[in-house]
């Protein structure tokens, strides 16, 4: 197992500095200019802006660059922000604990309901919660997060007031009120997600489950005299998780890259918003920096997923 | 010139509805309470820290907090409550000094020599920066010498242009300009000289500017300073306890937060009351003024600079063969031959302004039909175009041109003499600008010409290098907005001979029409050397009439400087066009 986890380890270097380079020469090639905000303004006149370019170290050909942004990456180093001249590393720890908040929180309250809800619903194949978790997973899906949100904008903080839609990041939770307000204004978006990621893994859950009830093993299971529980907790649902561990385990990395709209809609400032400001702005470094932590983070987690197969299915060896 | 409103022209929608039809300079709803400044001392309205925290809301976050390293409004805003001018541009536009000058140096008290050369600036006696320590005449040498070295590539590097700086004793400084300039005023008034500390920034010299610690939290004289930053989010800051007026100021915290739309900044301050000020609604009409007139909690500020969105029409040929194309030496076939202003005053009296403020401005929402290109400025404002623009008629324009030999064809384009009225319009990528072109066209063509329209996107329509950019104009006519220091004369040199854009000067220069009529040069010239104010303003006025009454530009809408929201309860605010939204914070009060 040590063995096998290293080897994937090994060969994820390479995936990893192909998926750098790439990027880099995407972001290199694209039409933005860290410039363009500058617009037509003569007060910033033609001499200035190539000071500018120079001070940026946009005056060597991009292979150079690339070579000298990964240079300075082996030393830890994810270089500075066009916009703000502070670090990347600091920007994205500033959002990072913004992102766990809302986008993580959503994540693990989508999980935990969902697991239960896709049980249920199989086991209760077309009874009234089926077709009530049913209608809810396919709104949850089928409807786009930018909508639900403007939705609950609209309904509980314009007209009923109940809750704010401007997310304060400068809070400070350490007694009971202060977190009723975390509680109150991540709230929105937290319901806007978990909808989302509720409705996916538990359809997916069903399917599994549904597969998996009228087999062999578990009219084994059954005529053994084992309790019904036993075997839809012990035998059904253990086989059916493989998948959806798999879903669940490749979901983490996003809650990371945060959720672009929401975060968006409801001004979280988290990562997801961060990476659509810094490609508007052509701010290659923090780009370049989410995206590489990104495609590490889907390495990673793919590489926890096969571990995890394992671990529910003994049959499962890596040699 | 100030061109942020070049940029700040993305509406997103094609504005509707219209109401509210306002004139004047300012048009909130509600009087200003206070003048340039509220009164302090035993009469003061308000203690230091009377009021709870002031909530503004941008919808562009700020990155940086140092304004000479700014990337947008948003950035020299969140800076101004901490970073303060000599002076700042008040809403006639007219230097007030609420920043660090005691008073503002006019030719009249000395301050401004006779010959517009040397202007001698004294700071406020006791003076201190937010940490205490005395501000001195170094500090602002410092700052003057920081921007004007290019190794900094500081974005206000212009207004150093031409100038120079000394410390005439701990107090006062004297700024310096190589030839007499009229706009005296270039360095040290407004958003291009927030005056820093030298004992911060002193190791950061040069290329070493943009990594200061001082940008993101910078030690400023202003009524508020930096507690916390995080770039792309949000700002919070505190009353500064060594502000000069020991009343003020009123909030005890501000937060400027930043992201989101436009749209949602509205309901915040209209609707919920989140927040006590919302910038930059630019927000379609059908929308906006429901929730202003319904609203308990907000209003409008609308408020007028000198921003024009203007129609340039060509004099050289852009069709020339090969290196002469758009080169002064060709002349336009129709817009500059013998027939050229009948063509071109045709093409202004089709021109309908008032449906394109109507229907894609609100109707003083976001702008209003607009006859000069100087406007803003009550001395500098002409009224001799008032008849010529407020003339719209397609069907009489087409009978000036048939009178003139312009023979409509069967295929519904006028022409004489083999060449026809075929006009290539050109503007940037923008939803009501492309609505523009479109009541342009058919109004036009109603007169006999015939439009072919064009978008670039405003990335590649504003620089020097692009054959498809304002510089180069190789179509017959563009559109975009632009505007001027409250002092026109740069802004008007940008019409005269020496400064065609071609070429040779690899289009930098500012007279993309390629207009050259020594009449108006005359008029440059002897602009540049007046001192009188009273002829100055003649001067001005007649150099407008020669653009407008020849048809050089066609004003279309004067734009506002200011579109934000405001709540109910904030007085003291006495939004200028000239300057930054955020020029006299200190001022606000609940």
């Amino acid at each position: 197992m040590g063995r096998y986890i290293l080897r994937r380890l090994l060969i994820a270097i390479p995936t990893i500095i192909v998926i750098s380079f790439v990027v880099y020469a995407i972001l290199a090639l694209a039409p933005t200019d860290p410039l363009s905000a500058f617009g037509a303004d003569p007060r910033v006149p033609p001499e200035v802006r190539a000071n500018i370019r120079h001070q940026l170290g946009l005056d060597d050909p991009w292979p150079v660059r690339y070579v000298k942004w990964v240079s300075s990456l082996a030393e830890g180093d994810f270089g500075i922000s066009f916009m703000s001249h502070s670090s990347v590393m600091d920007l994205i720890k500033q959002r990072l604990p913004n992102t766990l908040a809302v986008v993580g929180v959503a994540y693990v309250i989508g999980v935990l309901l969902a697991i239960p809800i896709g049980m249920i619903s199989a086991v209760r194949r077309y009874s009234v919660f089926d077709h009530v978790a049913t209608t809810f997973a396919f709104v949850g899906f089928s409807v786009p997060t930018f909508f639900t949100g403007i939705l609950l904008i609209i309904v509980f903080a314009i007209n009923l007031r109940w809750f704010p839609f401007i997310y304060d990041s400068t809070l400070v939770i350490d007694d009971v009120p202060s977190f009723l307000q975390q509680v109150k204004q991540s709230i929105m978006p937290i319901t806007v997600l978990a909808l989302f990621d509720t409705a996916t893994i538990a359809r997916y859950t069903r399917a599994e489950m549904l597969e998996h009830l009228p087999l062999d093993y578990v009219r084994t299971a059954r005529s053994k005299g084992l309790k019904e529980q036993v075997v839809v907790l012990r035998h059904v649902l253990r086989n059916s998780l493989i998948p959806v561990v798999t879903l669940v385990a490749l979901g983490v990395p996003t809650v990371f890259g945060g959720a672009i709209v929401t975060e968006q809609i409801f001004r979280v400032p988290g990562i997801g918003e961060l990476l659509v400001t810094a490609i508007g702005n052509g701010d290659t470094p923090v780009v370049t920096a989410i995206l590489l932590i990104f495609a590490v983070l889907v390495v990673l987690f793919n590489l926890i997923a096969d571990v995890m197969y394992a671990v529910l299915d003994p049959r499962i060896k890596y040699a | 010139m100030r061109w942020r409103s070049a940029l700040a022209v993305s509406f997103s929608a094609v504005i509707l509805a219209a109401a509210c039809a306002q004139s004047g300079t300012t048009t909130t709803s509600a009087a200003p309470a206070a003048t340039s400044a509220a009164p302090s001392g035993p009469t003061a309205l308000f203690k230091r820290g009377d009021g709870g925290q002031l909530n503004i809301l941008y919808w562009q976050a700020p990155t940086i907090l140092n304004p000479h390293q700014a990337t947008g409004t948003k950035d020299s805003d969140a800076s101004r409550l901490v970073i303060e001018p000599l002076a700042s541009w008040g809403p006639d536009a007219k230097p007030v000094a609420n920043g660090l000058a005691a008073t503002i140096p006019t030719v009249a008290n000395g301050g401004v020599s006779a010959d517009f050369k040397t202007v001698t600036w004294t700071l406020k006696p006791g003076l201190k920066w937010s940490d205490g320590t005395p501000v001195t005449a170094d500090d602002v040498v410092f700052t003057f010498q920081q921007i004007a070295d290019p190794a900094t590539a500081s974005t206000t590097n212009d207004n150093t242009v031409g100038a120079k700086i000394a410390a005439k004793d701990a107090s006062t400084v004297v700024v310096t300009y190589d030839s007499p300039n009229p706009n005296f005023y270039q360095w040290g008034v407004g958003t291009c000289c927030g005056i820093l500390q030298k004992a911060q920034f002193a190791a950061f010299a040069g290329a070493k500017f943009k990594d200061a610690p001082g940008n993101l939290k910078p030690i400023g004289t202003g009524p508020y300073t930096v507690t916390d930053f995080k770039p792309g989010d949000v700002v919070t800051y505190a009353a500064n306890p060594n502000f000069r007026d020991p009343n003020k100021p009123f909030f005890k915290t501000v937060q400027f937060k930043g992201g989101g739309d436009a749209e949602s900044s509205a309901r915040a301050v209209f609707q919920t009351g989140a927040v006590d000020y919302a910038w930059n609604l630019q927000v379609a009409a059908n929308i906006l003024q429901p929730m202003i007139a319904s609203s308990t909690t907000g209003k409008m500020l609308s408020v007028y600079g000198s921003s024009v969105e203007r129609i340039l029409l060509n004099f050289a040929d852009p069709n020339a063969a090969g290196d002469a194309r758009g080169e002064p030496t060709t002349k336009h076939p129709f817009f500059n031959g013998p027939d050229g202003l009948t063509v071109r005053k045709a093409l202004a009296m089709a021109t309908d302004r008032s449906t394109v403020a109507k229907q894609l401005y609100g109707d003083g929402l976001t702008g209003k039909p607009g006859c000069n290109i100087i406007t803003g400025v009550p001395d500098f404002e002409s009224t001799a175009t008032t008849s010529f623009c407020s003339t719209f008629d397609p069907v009489a324009a087409g009978k000036l041109l048939d009178d003139a030999g312009w023979k409509l064809g069967s295929d519904n384009v006028r022409a004489k003499g083999g060449i026809k009225l075929k006009i290539l319009y050109q503007t940037t990528v923008n939803a009501v600008r492309q609505a523009t072109q479109a009541i342009m066209k058919t109004n036009w063509e109603k007169a006999g010409f015939s439009v072919e329209l064009k978008s670039v996107p405003a990335a590649t329509f504003f620089t020097n290098t692009s054959p498809d950019g304002a510089n180069h104009f190789w179509s017959d006519v563009e559109m975009f907005t632009n505007n001027s220091d409250p002092d026109p004369t740069s802004y008007l040199n940008g019409w005269t001979t020496a400064q065609i854009a071609q070429k040779s000067n690899n289009w930098q220069t500012g007279n993309y029409n390629r207009y050259s009529d020594p009449t108006f040069d005359g008029l440059i010239d002897q602009l540049r050397k007046e001192t009188d104010p009273a002829k100055r303003a003649d001067l001005i006025k007649k150099a407008n009439d020669n653009l407008i009454l020849n048809v050089v530009i066609i004003p279309i809408v004067t734009r506002t400087q200011v579109t934000s929201g405001i709540s109910k309860t904030i007085k003291g605010d006495t939004p200028t066009g000239w300057d930054s939204e955020m020029y006299n914070i200190q001022d606000w009060y609940k």
